[in-house]
């Protein structure tokens, strides 16, 4: 087979966060991060669609079994992050400012080890309906 | 009788805990919802007005106006804050979205034009989950 195929799965997972840096005065934080450096946090319905990349299985028909997928996001994704706050409940981003950008890095670095090496990963986090990000861009 | 809808978001903090349960009580009852220190959701609120259309403009309302409104007497109370800490009308309350549904209806209702009926509000916290209230 000449190309490969993208499949993909979303999941969601909804969380609290605020965004700080925490070198940086309050006035600064507030200056730079307007209301996302609020200290009583918000939050967002975080939707993620991860993408798998490579060439079918001739024996399958399958670049990854979806339930594998599935059940790694949810082990190694939407357990740690599903109904968290995210500053304070995860190792992740103790000290991580947890933008949509970061998250999806380490969403990406999260996953990677548990895929065959010649599967391509790619995230692409939504953190509302309008703004999304992509890693590896 | 028509009626009209306005769309606005929020996105902001909560928890679910009765404060005279235990810990225990409360995590068996409303399970990752009473994580103690929050979660989040995009919150998307409509807004229905009903009435028929002014023969001048062919307006219930204006929907700009609306949008001010609600905007000013809801959204800016409620965005990237802590519905359980930073919102008065939520003082006391269990933050469902059943209760912040009707309490989002009691801080509108008196802001409205005499002339504006307001029909229903709907409050939607996932894209699952989604309550509706007619003030009854």
């Amino acid at each position: 087979m000449a190309n490969k195929v993208a499949v993909y799965r979303k999941e969601h997972f909804n969380a609290a966060h605020r965004l700080a840096n925490p070198t940086w005065t309050d006035a600064e934080n507030a200056r730079v991060f307007g209301k996302c450096a609020l200290p009583h946090y918000h939050g967002h319905n975080y939707e993620l669609i991860v993408k798998v990349s490579g060439f079918p299985d001739p024996a399958t028909g399958y670049v990854i079994d979806m339930k594998i997928l599935s059940d790694l996001i949810q082990q190694e994704i939407v357990e740690r992050f599903d109904h968290r706050n995210l500053n304070l409940d995860t190792l992740e981003f103790a000290t991580l400012n947890p933008t949509a950008e970061n998250i999806a890095i380490v969403i990406f670095d999260l996953l990677r080890p548990h895929l065959d090496n010649k599967l391509d990963l790619q995230i692409r986090l939504y953190e509302t309906p309008r703004n999304f990000v992509e890693y590896p861009a | 009788m028509v009626y009209l809808t306005r769309i606005e978001h929020f996105n902001a903090a909560h928890r679910l805990l009765n404060p005279n349960w235990t810990p225990e009580m409360n995590e068996s009852v409303f399970g990752k919802c009473a994580n103690k220190n929050w979660h989040g959701h995009n919150f998307e609120l409509s807004v229905t007005i009903k009435g028929k259309p002014d023969p001048d403009t062919g307006f219930i309302f204006d929907a700009k106006k609306l949008s001010v409104i609600i905007r000013e007497r809801v959204i800016d109370k409620l965005d990237h804050r802590n519905l359980n800490l930073d919102v008065d009308f939520m003082k006391d309350k269990l933050c469902s979205i059943e209760n912040l549904v009707t309490g989002i209806w009691n801080e509108l209702a008196p802001s409205l034009p005499v002339q504006v009926k307001l029909h229903c509000i709907k409050l939607v916290e996932t894209p699952r989950i989604y309550v509706e209230y007619y003030g009854e």
